[in-house]
């Protein structure tokens, strides 16, 4: 049997706004995935440890406060540090259109936009991840 | 003889209604609101037969003030236009400000961003990237008085959006009002201090619950003398509102959280009487119209009977539930930002007919940013043709009375104390927070708002339907990466001038006094005075009392 699509959840920054991080860390589950939701005003250092530690798929980012630019790229760059880069990082938020280009070259896979539907995001996952 | 109303309803349905639904049914059936309340076709003098006039609705500005706290209500004056504002460092912040008293807004409304929300000065490392963002980034008094420079202290009401840090931005606004010749007694203004919220939904908490609440306790005393004038709480439904909670449950909570203060300062030797009239509320007002007006009159009035019954408050103005209101951030979509305008409209038109005391309304491009000068214009604007045009301010509570809006009233107080009763039961708010249960009462009805978008039950206009193909806005506020370095480099300078021995001897005070059952306001006040920094002040008090962290 194949084994679930694991996904950790995280908050990076001093951001407490965490409806859409928990509304997707739930649509996530009923999809079948495992999901490990970090909580609130996590350090970049954190999120990736846990996502080694927790032996994740995904990394999925949610910023409302407008430090995705500093705090993203970070996750990224610590999970390559720790040989980890075959984790996929993706992100959402409110993230203005004109930063996604520069997220994406610095390694986040995917950013979702304010309106964004859950069943687009199972679906990313689910297109996106190796061996499934 | 007059027809019996129960007999021609029953005609009418039989009749004229069956008839017409057995050639068109409805849309939906149930029909219901955000909060499960479901909806009659029609209210009639029926729903509303039961109610005792003077005791459940009576007169405007007298127990239980369903009708408004305000006997002529905004006939007198209008309610306050409050635009919550902040961004980048104090210099630019400061001229928003006085863009928005230009146009006409009537009282300030800072929001400072993160960092000082949280009690991190802009050079620690958990700074980074927040600096300036959210909203104004203040370290030091230095900046407070930029923040305020040319703005009389005696003639503006200011609220701030501080929890954990509430008593160092009071201190600093009552520096900078000193340094204007301005005594703290006269001084006018909100500080949010609403701690439990913090760790219910918006999660600027820095103290574990019960060190937080003493801190909240010692500036209700600290203002009962000093500054009698302020409000030294906004007890907050809004943030809970906006992680996604019902209407029913935003009254329950934020009542709960409410009783929570009350006891608190009651159980450290405060009279009720003596702080009670100082407690302000701030409430969110989403999209559903009569919802949200019977929501601001329920909790009017449940509040009022929890003042009297459970506190045993005496004075009338100590049962007087006051509140800002804010559009629903959360409302407002990406796709189709004019449409923005017309939502937030609509919900400052329903907080008007609810009876709000102030006013914020969101602007168009708030999915995107921070908002631009010109969009925040046009929601003030909003405000001002609500107050000035539409002539719904001319009368007091005009939709008191209409069968519907009574009838929902009655049917949310209802409801919201139900939940008010089951968190009783738990021990109160505290106990209820630190279970998660009302974190988990807010996930679950923002999940299932979210599937309704999802699953097209809930049509948000532009969103799920009546989409068009459009490009993303890109007109957009940013905050420049130098903000920081700005800030940090300030804060450099501000520590090279002061004299630090006096900061280092004003931190030993507050340690002292902080482990002590001292009032911990006023060493904080000398403190700030001498430019100890946020996050030094913020510091000593970690060292005493621990930090919180989320279960």
């Amino acid at each position: 049997m194949a084994r679930k699509i694991r996904v950790l959840i995280a908050k990076p920054g001093l951001d407490g706004h965490d409806r859409g991080a928990k509304v997707i860390a739930r649509a996530l589950r009923d999809a079948g995935m495992e999901v490990i939701y970090t909580g609130i005003r996590q350090t970049p250092e954190q999120i990736a440890n846990a996502a080694i530690q927790e032996d994740v798929d995904l990394v999925g980012l949610s910023s409302l406060s407008g430090a995705h630019n500093n705090l993203f790229p970070k996750v990224v760059q610590i999970l390559r540090e720790k040989k980890a880069e075959d984790i996929l990082v993706f992100g959402g938020g409110i993230i203005p259109v004109d930063d996604i280009a520069g997220l994406k070259k610095a390694g986040i896979r995917e950013i979702f936009q304010p309106g964004a539907s859950t069943e687009d995001i199972i679906k990313y996952i689910k297109e996106n991840v190796k061996s499934f | 003889m007059p027809k019996n109303i129960r007999d021609e309803f029953g005609r009418w349905e039989k009749n004229t209604l069956n008839k017409a639904i057995s050639k068109s049914p409805e849309r939906e059936s149930p029909f219901k609101t955000t909060s499960h309340i479901e909806l009659k076709r029609l209210y009639t003098p029926l729903d509303v037969s039961d109610s005792d006039y003077c005791g459940e609705l009576g007169f405007p500005g007298e127990f239980p003030f369903t009708r408004g706290v305000q006997p002529t209500m905004y006939r007198g004056r209008l309610w306050t236009m409050r635009q919550y504002a902040g961004f980048a460092t104090p210099e630019e912040t400061n001229k928003r400000y006085k863009y928005l008293l230009e146009h006409g807004q009537t009282g300030l409304s800072v929001a400072f961003d993160l960092p000082t929300q949280i009690g991190y000065d802009s050079d620690h490392p958990l700074s980074d990237g927040e600096v300036g963002k959210v909203g104004v980034a203040i370290d030091t008094l230095k900046d407070m008085e930029i923040l305020f420079d040319g703005i009389p202290l005696d003639k503006v009401s200011t609220s701030m959006t501080i929890n954990s840090t509430a008593a160092i931005l009071l201190a600093m606004y009552i520096a900078v009002a000193e340094k204007q010749g301005i005594q703290s007694e006269i001084l006018q203004g909100t500080i949010q201090n609403d701690i439990l919220k913090e760790y219910a939904a918006r999660g600027t908490y820095i103290y574990p619950p019960l060190e937080s609440m003493r801190i909240v306790t010692d500036i209700f005393a600290f203002c009962k003398d000093r500054a009698p004038r302020w409000n030294t709480i906004s007890i907050s439904g809004y943030h809970m509102r906006e992680a996604g909670c019902t209407a029913v449950q935003e009254v329950a909570f934020t009542l709960a959280d409410g009783m929570a203060y009350v006891e608190a300062a009651i159980r450290v030797g405060l009279d009720v009487d003596s702080f009670a009239s100082r407690l302000a509320f701030f409430f969110c007002c989403h999209n559903t119209f009569i919802e949200e007006i019977a929501k601001f009159r329920a909790a009017r009035r449940l509040w009022a009977k929890i003042m009297k019954e459970r506190f045993k408050a005496k004075r009338d103005e100590s049962c007087m539930l006051r509140f800002h209101t804010q559009t629903a951030g959360c409302s407002l979509t990406a796709q189709q930002p004019d449409n923005n305008v017309v939502r937030v409209a609509f919900q400052a038109l329903a907080a008007v007919f609810g009876g709000t005391q102030s006013l914020h309304t969101n602007s168009r491009d708030e999915a995107y940013a921070l908002p631009t000068e010109g969009s925040v214009r046009l929601a003030l604007r909003t405000q001002q043709l609500i107050a000035y045009e539409s002539g719904v301010a001319d009368m007091v509570d005009p939709l008191g009375g209409s069968y519907a809006v009574e009838a929902l009233t009655d049917e949310i107080e209802k409801k919201a104390m139900e939940y008010v009763e089951k968190i009783d039961a738990m021990g109160g708010s505290i106990k209820a927070i630190e279970s998660g249960y009302i974190q988990g009462e807010i996930g679950e009805s923002a999940y299932q708002y979210q599937k309704e978008i999802e699953a097209k039950k809930r049509i948000i206009v532009g969103l799920n339907q009546f989409q068009i193909g459009e490009e993303p806005l890109r007109d957009i506020l940013r905050i420049k990466p130098e903000v920081e370095q700005y800030q940090k480099k300030k804060l450099a300078s501000v520590k090279n001038e002061r004299n630090n021995l006096k900061v280092r001897e004003a931190l030993v005070v507050l340690k002292k006094v902080a482990q002590g059952t001292d009032n911990v306001v006023p060493p904080i006040l000398e403190a700030v005075k001498v430019y100890a920094t946020l996050g030094e002040i913020s510091d000593t008090l970690r060292e005493v009392f621990g930090e919180y962290k989320e279960r």
